[in-house]
C-alpha cells in the first residue's frame, strides 16, 4: 500500500498542500500575537481565493492573482478592524460574522467562476537538476519560497525589532502600552490587516495553484485548521511551519491513499485531516499551563481608554 | 471630536431597539448589493420582505413555509444562546444537527416498515442522543483538557459532513433506490412521517418543539437557579465561582443542551420537510441560527422574532431567486451583513456617543 507512493512526488505535493494554511496561520500569529483573536480566517481565505481567482483570470497574470487575493483577504479583516476596535464590538461573534459573510460574499463574485480554468503558476528552477533535493525542495512556484521567507521574517520581526516589541507589548497588556504612549487601536488594525493578508494570499494560492478551480465553499475548513495550527504552534513562528507542514503531510498522504485504493473507507480518509487537527489540540492544551503561559495575555479582549 | 463614554449599565432601550436598527440598514445595504448586481433594489427588498407574506399570487404557499424553516433556526437558536451567554462557543451547531438526523433516520430505517406508533419517539430520542453525543465530545475535550470548544465543535461539522456522506452512499443507502445515494424517504414511511399537523400552517412536531424550547428557556432563565447561573457565568465569571457555579459541569450542560436541541432539529427536519438522508441535506441551518441567536439579543422571545425573520430571508430569498434571478448566495451575504450591522450598532448599547473632548480631571 505504502510502496505505490513516491516521496519524491509526495514531499513537494506535502509543500503545496502546506502552503495555504502556513500563510493564513503565520498572518493570525500575528493578529493573535496584537493580541486580537480573529475567527474569521476561513471567511478572508475564501474571499482570498476568490478575488486572487478573478484577477488572475481576468489579467492573465497569477502573480497579479495573489495581490488581488492578498489585497480582497485585507479589505474584508478591515470590516472586522473596524467593527472590533472602533466599535468594540465582542471579537468571537464579529470573527464569525466575518466567516459567514465571506463564504456567501465570494460564492456571489464566484458566480461566472465556476469551471473556469486559471493561469498556471510557473514554477521556478533553482536546480532542478541535483539530484533528490532538486525536485523536491528547488523546484517550486515562488509563493512556496515567499511562506518560507515570510515565517523567518515574521519570526526576525518579532525578535528583534522594536516594531515587534510594541506588537508583543500591546497583545500582552493594552493598558500599559497605552500608558507608554503606543497607539494600541493603530497597532491591531495594521496586525489585522497583515492577518487578512496573508490569508487571502493563503486562499489564492488554495485556488491558483492547489486545487485550481474556483468552487463554492472550496476552503472547506482551511481556515479553521489555520487557527488551530496557532494553537499548536504555542505563538511561535517556526512551529506554524512545522505545524503546516505536518498537516500537509496528513491531507497529501490520505489523497494518495485514496488514490492508491487503501483498505480504508474513503470518508474516513477525507475526514482526518480535521480529526487531526483535534487530536492536536488535545494533546497541546492538555499539557498544563505551557500553551496557556504563551498566549498574549490580552488575546480578545476589547480596549477602550476609559475602561 | 466624536468619543465614546462606557455605559456603567447596558442601555435597555438601545439593546432593544438595535436589532430594528441592524434590519433596516441591512435593506438598505442589501438594496445597494442588489443594485450593484443590475437588479431593482426596491422590487427585490420587496420580494424577500413584503411578497411571501402579503403577495395574493405567493402568500397562500410562502406563508406555511415561514413555520417550517423557522422552526429549527429557532430550536437550534436558543440552545447556543444560552451557551454564548454563559461565554461558552458552541459554533459546530450544523454539525450536531447532521448527528441527530443520521441517528434518528438511523433508527427509523432499522425498524422499516415495522407500524407502530413507537418509530416516531424513539427516532426523535435517538436524534436527540445523535445530536447530545456530537456536542458532548467539544465539551469532554474541555473540561478534561481544555481544549478550545469552538474550533474543537467548528472542525467536527467537516468529521460529520464526511459520516454524512458516507451513510447516504453506504449504511443508510435506499436499497430501492437504484444505486443513488440518499435514503429511503421518510415522509413516505407512515410510522415515522412527521406530517403537517394543521392544515396549510406549515405547524410540524419540529415546530412545536421550537416554542416548547422557547418557553422552556425563558421560564428557567427567568426562574431557575441553572438559569441564574448561566447569566452569571457571562457577566462575572469571577462572582459566578464564589457563588456556588461549576464551570465545568456549566460546559457540560451548556454543550448538552444546545447539541441535543440541535439534534432534535435534524431529526425533525430528516422526517418532515427533509424526507430523506443525502449527501446535500444539511442547508446550514446551525450557522444561521448563529445569526438568530445575536439577533434575538440571546433573549427567547428574541429569538423566536429573529428565527421567524430570518426564516423569511430564507423564502424570500428564494423567490427573488426565482423571479428577479437573485443569486443564492446574495441571500447568504445579506444575512452575514445583518450580523454585522447588529454588532455595530451594538456599541450604542454599552456605550455612550459624547461629542467633544473629554476634560482633564
Amino acid at each position: 500500500m505504502f510502496a505505490s507512493i513516491d516521496l519524491q512526488l509526495l514531499l513537494p505535493a506535502l509543500m503545496i498542500a502546506a502552503t495555504p494554511i502556513l500563510l493564513a496561520g503565520i498572518g493570525e500569529l500575528i493578529v493573535e500575537k496584537s493580541g486580537v483573536l480573529n475567527l474569521g480566517v476561513e471567511g478572508m481565505m475564501i474571499t482570498g481565493a476568490i478575488c486572487g481567482f478573478a484577477v488572475a483570470v481576468e489579467t492573465g497574470s497569477p502573480i497579479l492573482g495573489f495581490v488581488g487575493g492578498a489585497i480582497g483577504g485585507a479589505a474584508l479583516s478591515l470590516i472586522f478592524g473596524f467593527l472590533t476596535q472602533f466599535l468594540l464590538s465582542n471579537q468571537v461573534a464579529t470573527g464569525l460574522a466575518l466567516t459567514l459573510f465571506g463564504l456567501g460574499f465570494s460564492s456571489l463574485i464566484g458566480q461566472s467562476y465556476v469551471g473556469v480554468k486559471p493561469p498556471s503558476t510557473a514554477k521556478l528552477d533553482l536546480g532542478a537538476e541535483l539530484p533528490v533535493i532538486g525536485p523536491i525542495l528547488l523546484r517550486h512556484d515562488v509563493i512556496v519560497y515567499f511562506s518560507l521567507a515570510l515565517v523567518a521574517a515574521v519570526w526576525a520581526f518579532l525578535r528583534y525589532t522594536r516594531g515587534g516589541l510594541i506588537l508583543r507589548a500591546v497583545g500582552e497588556s493594552h493598558d500599559a502600552a497605552h500608558a507608554l504612549g503606543y497607539k494600541v487601536v493603530r497597532v491591531r488594525i495594521l496586525a489585522i490587516m497583515f492577518g487578512g493578508a496573508c490569508a487571502g494570499l493563503g486562499g489564492s494560492y488554495l485556488s491558483l495553484v492547489r486545487v485550481p478551480q474556483w468552487t463554492e465553499g472550496m476552503t472547506a475548513g482551511a481556515g479553521w485548521i489555520a487557527l488551530a495550527l496557532v494553537v499548536f504552534a504555542s505563538w511561535k513562528p517556526w512551529r506554524v511551519l512545522l505545524g503546516a507542514y505536518l498537516f500537509g503531510g496528513i491531507s497529501v498522504l490520505q489523497l494518495n491513499l485514496q488514490a492508491a485504493g487503501a483498505n480504508v473507507p474513503v470518508e474516513l480518509l477525507s475526514m482526518s485531516p480535521y480529526l487531526v487537527t483535534i487530536i492536536v489540540l488535545v494533546i497541546m492544551s492538555a499539557d498544563r499551563g505551557k500553551v496557556a503561559m504563551n498566549a498574549p495575555a490580552s488575546l480578545g479582549r476589547s480596549f477602550h481608554v476609559s475602561s | 471630536m466624536l468619543r465614546l463614554e462606557k455605559r456603567p449599565q447596558p442601555s435597555q432601550f438601545w439593546t432593544s431597539i438595535t436589532p430594528v436598527l441592524a434590519v433596516l440598514t441591512t435593506m438598505l445595504a442589501g438594496g445597494l448589493m442588489f443594485a450593484a448586481l443590475g437588479k431593482d433594489p426596491f422590487l427585490a427588498i420587496k420580494t424577500i420582505f413584503y411578497d411571501p407574506l402579503f403577495s395574493e399570487q405567493f402568500a397562500s404557499y410562502s406563508r406555511p413555509q415561514l413555520l417550517v424553516k423557522a422552526g429549527p433556526l429557532i430550536l437550534i437558536a436558543i440552545g447556543l444562546s444560552l451557551g454564548f451567554r454563559a461565554g461558552i462557543w458552541n459554533i459546530g451547531a450544523e454539525g450536531q444537527y447532521i448527528m441527530g438526523a443520521i441517528c434518528g433516520a438511523a433508527v427509523a430505517l432499522s425498524l422499516y416498515p415495522l407500524d407502530s406508533f413507537i418509530v416516531f419517539p424513539l427516532a426523535v430520542l435517538a436524534g436527540l442522543l445523535g445530536g447530545l453525543f456530537w456536542a458532548m465530545i467539544p465539551a469532554i475535550l474541555k473540561t478534561r483538557f481544555r481544549t478550545n470548544e469552538i474550533l474543537v465543535s467548528l472542525l467536527l461539522v467537516y468529521v460529520a459532513e464526511q459520516l454524512l456522506a458516507s451513510v447516504s452512499l453506504g449504511l443508510l443507502r435506499n436499497p430501492e433506490g437504484g444505486g443513488f445515494p440518499g435514503s429511503r424517504n421518510l415522509q413516505q414511511y407512515d410510522a415515522v412521517a412527521n406530517r403537517e399537523l394543521i392544515a396549510a400552517t406549515g405547524m410540524h412536531w419540529g415546530v412545536v418543539m421550537a416554542f416548547v424550547a422557547v418557553i422552556a428557556a425563558h421560564v428557567m432563565l427567568s426562574r431557575h437557579i441553572l438559569g441564574f447561573q448561566i447569566r452569571l457565568a457571562g457577566q462575572a465569571p469571577r462572582a459566578a465561582r464564589f457563588a456556588g457555579v461549576m464551570p465545568k459541569r456549566l460546559v457540560i450542560l451548556c454543550l448538552g443542551i444546545s447539541g441535543a436541541l440541535a439534534g432534535l432539529a435534524g431529526v425533525f427536519e430528516v422526517t418532515g420537510p427533509a424526507g430523506q438522508i443525502s449527501i446535500d441535506f444539511n442547508v446550514g441551518y446551525g450557522f444561521t441560527a448563529i445569526i438568530v441567536a445575536f439577533l434575538g439579543r440571546l433573549h427567547p422571545i428574541g429569538i423566536l422574532l429573529a428565527g421567524l425573520l430570518m426564516a423569511l430571508t430564507y423564502i424570500g430569498g428564494e423567490l427573488a431567486q426565482f423571479m428577479l434571478g437573485v443569486p443564492a448566495a446574495a441571500i447568504q451575504a445579506f444575512q452575514g451583513m445583518l450580523l454585522f450591522f447588529l454588532l455595530a450598532f451594538d456599541v450604542l448599547s454599552n456605550y455612550r456617543l459624547q461629542f467633544g473632548r473629554r476634560e482633564v480631571a
